[in-house]
């Protein structure tokens, strides 16, 4: 590798007020072994281009801002670095499954409504006042939900996922697992309440288990073994309640 | 342009502006809270945050202990009544955030687990494995969506407090970046939870959002910004991206040494370097649980000393968390392997870390009273960005996660009750200041001049990095504050010549770097000249020239006020409040830092002793 090594970026442009339709625009751009995705994008819009827009914050993997498509796959472009396309190009598109606002940004409304569809709060009957001390909770019982709870919003899974694309109101992977980590959760007791909202429609049934979700999971959440406990526990305590949809179980 | 109102504001989105928010909300369920943040909620730096935070739970622990470790980590710059409430109220907090689903770690008999923190005399760190701001904020935002009348304005970026006939704060003007509008949100009180500023700084932890924006909206409002040169440097960042490395993994029993595997923190007064395998290992306050801005100078004085590891990215020492084994690592600190592996090739498994002293926090900030009230009517700060104070010259570690639940819950139930005592306000007069607003920025960045400006953002922003590193690092002098001040002066020249590629309405983010960079500039320049004007040495603020601290001039906090003519800000000095620990010198080792009623003579290190028994055996 040179010293003046260059990389080439392909990034997906869009601009609602004055484009009709999506173009790719290539950047030239220093190669830098140390450098993620996100590096190179933010040196195109310091330093060459300051209309490119994109979300970022951490850098670090922990703030779920960055998530995009590099090169067709759903990731976060603070964690992909450079040295593992060079010295192919590297195509960047906006999280597809999404409404794009503008160039790499997509629209977050669905998703937050779907976070907020599963109730991802403890529910109780009784609330202790803190004078009584915390809530105990043995280690074993935090190991039950501990990893639903790594969640990021980072939504790469509903990028991946086969069903979000084609079913609107499917919840899809992050809020089913959200939801399911508050029914494991041994402070909680809002679980059937939760359940009526994740098994409404086809709300959870649509999930056909495909794993795709879990796979680009970059926090190891494990959303498609989320879905099936939780169908699990509903197909148990709703089976004579409601009238199962089509294709429930399958 | 468009209006919206509700009874309070909150700007910012994290972990204080969450916690005012539910505690509005559970208060007073027919108001109605707007909170309003340029990144949705779960963006919000407190994400980052790794080690855990402090109160006082178990029977081992004592608050008296967890206010003395505060105020002597502050250098006793703290005002103690604020320390004292904060402290008090710290439990409670902490297990009503248990209450709302927080995921703590821990104990085999299912209560809250600790961890020993630096400059924590006594292990009462609560953490949530190595992600506890993470799990924090989630929780705090899963929570807010219990409730109805908590309305959220996610991307927008306010950049005006708006100000009734009486001086009243009584809104904001804020852009909503998917069309560009500008909106008056409206309301009775305003609470600013925008946290700090770390980005003036070129190698810094901190996330591309923080900017000090509320930081700057206050000071341009008329409030002082207070104790503005107190920047933390956290100790172990990684070379390169300023990725932190927790200082949990030191309250695990990590271990700093050279380029020869010294532990050299035993030649700098912090104690004995106890053999890892000792059971007494890690000592508190002591050694790699020391407080961070001592273990940051310590690493300047190994390099200029030649001992540091020479990196591609620069000096480095190494921090070795081998010892602890695979299982531990992976039980307590996992994301400091994921970060370890990821960003710097390292398993510390089977290697040390790299790592190096990163800009981390902002102990100053907006100038609140122990109410979280500045002095503009309606008008509250709280959080990162805000100054009570109760870090002072230095916070400890594991205090400030705790301080966005104790004061964002305060700052809120006080703005609430103000917001219940006051008339219905003029709305005409606020839109007319929010079209004033939408008109600047359009004015500032939508013309001519801007599309054909001369200077890049980018390249203003490189030059203030610089400047602030050259100039406001770890240690200075008078002539390296000099010539930051001066380029920070040059910056906001050329800052009028400042030209956007972008002269779009929809999400434009290069609006809101200039934006941002208008805020930073601000902000150092409050650093810089704070940092000036006292010639002394405390905490974090060291001077070469001046290398002792000076109670006698300086026991008093900066108040850095703007002048509307944009000449150097006004620095004046309020007093720090002392009840009961009367300044006393800071000692860590062994027998630092002891329980002592106050006053009382003979203990070791103790407020007015020498601190001669307090030092290293």
């Amino acid at each position: 590798m040179s010293e003046n090594a260059t990389i080439t970026l392909e990034l997906f442009r869009y601009h609602p007020e004055t484009d009709s339709e999506p173009r790719y625009q290539s950047y030239e751009v220093p190669y830098d072994e140390d450098w993620v995705v996100l590096d190179a994008i933010n040196w195109i819009k310091d330093h060459v281009d300051g209309t490119v827009t994109h979300r970022w914050s951490c850098r670090m993997g922990v703030c779920g801002s960055c998530g995009m498509m590099v090169n067709g796959e759903p990731k976060l472009t603070c964690a992909a670095f450079l040295k593992d396309y060079y010295p192919r190009p590297v195509r960047v598109d906006p999280l597809v499954n999404f409404p794009v606002e503008r160039d790499l940004v997509v629209s977050m409304d669905g998703f937050m409504d779907k976070l907020e569809a599963v109730k991802p709060y403890i529910i109780r009957d009784d609330v202790n006042d803190t004078s009584q001390g915390e809530y105990r909770q043995t280690p074993a019982e935090l190991a039950r939900y501990k990893q639903f709870s790594m969640c990021i919003n980072c939504m790469l899974c509903y990028a991946a996922c086969p069903v979000v694309g084609h079913e609107e109101e499917f919840l899809g992977p992050a809020a089913l697992a959200l939801g399911h980590r508050y029914n494991k959760d041994s402070r909680d007791q809002g679980q059937s309440e939760r359940l009526e909202v994740m098994l409404s429609s086809e709300a959870m049934w649509g999930c056909t288990f495909v794993g795709e979700c879990t796979v680009v999971c970059p926090k190891h959440v494990d959303p498609a073994g989320a879905i099936q406990q939780a169908k699990a526990v509903g197909a148990q305590e709703f089976f004579k309640r409601f009238v199962m949809p089509k294709g429930a179980g399958s | 342009m468009t209006t919206h109102q509700h009874d309070v504001i909150i700007i910012g989105g994290g972990g204080a502006g969450l916690r005012a928010a539910i505690a509005i909300a559970e208060e007073n369920p027919s108001f109605s809270v707007a909170c309003v943040s340029k990144v949705y909620p779960m963006r919000s730096h407190t994400v980052t945050a790794e080690g855990g935070a402090a109160a006082v739970i178990k029977p081992n622990d004592s608050l008296e202990d967890h206010i003395y470790d505060t105020i002597s980590g502050a250098d006793w710059l703290a005002d103690q009544d604020a320390v004292e409430y904060f402290v008090n109220r710290a439990p409670s907090e902490m297990i009503q955030l248990e209450h709302w689903g927080c995921p703590w770690s821990r104990t085999p008999d299912g209560s809250v687990a600790v961890r020993p923190f630096g400059g924590m005399k006594i292990e009462r760190t609560w953490f949530a494995a190595d992600k506890t701001g993470f799990h924090m904020l989630h929780s705090l935002f899963q929570t807010t969506l219990k409730y109805g009348n908590i309305v959220r304005y996610d991307e927008h970026f306010a950049t005006r407090l708006l100000m009734d006939d009486a001086g009243r704060c009584r809104g904001c003007a804020a852009i909503e970046l998917r069309t560009g509008t500008v909106r008056a949100i409206l309301g009775k009180s305003v609470i600013i939870c925008t946290g700090g500023a770390g980005k003036a700084f070129p190698f810094t932890t901190n996330g591309a959002i923080k900017t000090g924006d509320g930081m700057a909206m206050a000071y341009h409002a008329g409030v002082a910004l207070k104790d503005m040169e107190f920047i933390q440097y956290h100790p172990t960042g990684l070379p390169g991206t300023g990725i932190l490395i927790t200082e949990a993994s030191r309250g695990e029993g990590g271990i700093l040494v050279n380029k020869d595997g010294y532990r050299y923190l035993q030649d700098y007064d912090l104690g004995e370097a106890l053999d890892v395998s000792d059971p007494r290992h890690p000592q508190k306050r002591a050694m790699e649980l020391g407080p961070r801005d001592k273990l940051s100078q310590c690493f300047i004085k190994e390099k200029n000393a030649g001992r540091t590891i020479r990196t591609k990215d620069g000096d480095a020492v190494h921090l070795d968390l081998r010892h602890l084994g695979a299982e531990k690592i992976d039980r307590k600190i996992p994301f400091v392997r994921e970060l370890a592996r990821s960003y710097a090739g390292i398993d510390p498994v089977h290697q040390p870390i790299p790592v190096r002293p990163v800009v981390h926090y902002v102990m100053g900030g907006i100038d609140v009273d122990s109410d979280s009230a500045t002095n503009i009517s309606g008008l509250y700060a709280a959080g990162e960005c805000a100054c009570v104070s109760i870090n002072g010259a230095n916070r400890l570690g594991s205090n400030s996660l705790t301080e966005l639940l104790v004061f964002g819950g305060q700052a809120g139930t006080h703005a609430a009750r103000f917001a219940m005592d006051q008339p219905d306000y003029d709305v005409s007069g606020l839109e007319a200041q929010s079209a004033d607003e939408s008109e600047r920025i359009r004015r500032t960045y939508f013309s001519a001049r801007t599309r054909s400006g001369s200077e890049r953002i980018a390249v203003l922003r490189n030059e203030l990095h610089d400047a602030m590193e050259d100039g406001a690092g770890i240690y200075r002098d008078a002539d390296s504050l000099e010539a930051a001040c001066n380029k920070i002066a040059e910056l906001r020249e050329r800052y009028r010549r400042v030209t956007l590629d972008d002269q779009s309405n929809c999400f434009n983010t290069e609006l809101t770097a200039a934006l941002e960079l208008s805020s930073l500039l601000d902000v150092a320049e409050a650093m810089a000249h704070s940092a000036r004007e006292r010639t002394e040495s405390r905490g974090s603020h060291q001077r070469l020239d001046h290398p002792d601290r000076n109670d006698d001039d300086f026991l008093a906090h900066s108040l850095a006020f703007r002048q509307p003519d944009g000449s150097a800000p006004r620095i004046e000095y309020s007093p720090v409040t002392i009840t009961k620990w009367p300044p006393g010198e800071r000692t860590y080792g062994a027998g630092s830092g002891l329980k002592r009623p106050a006053g009382e003579a003979g203990a070791a290190g103790g407020p007015g002793s020498s601190g001669a028994a307090g030092e290293p055996s």
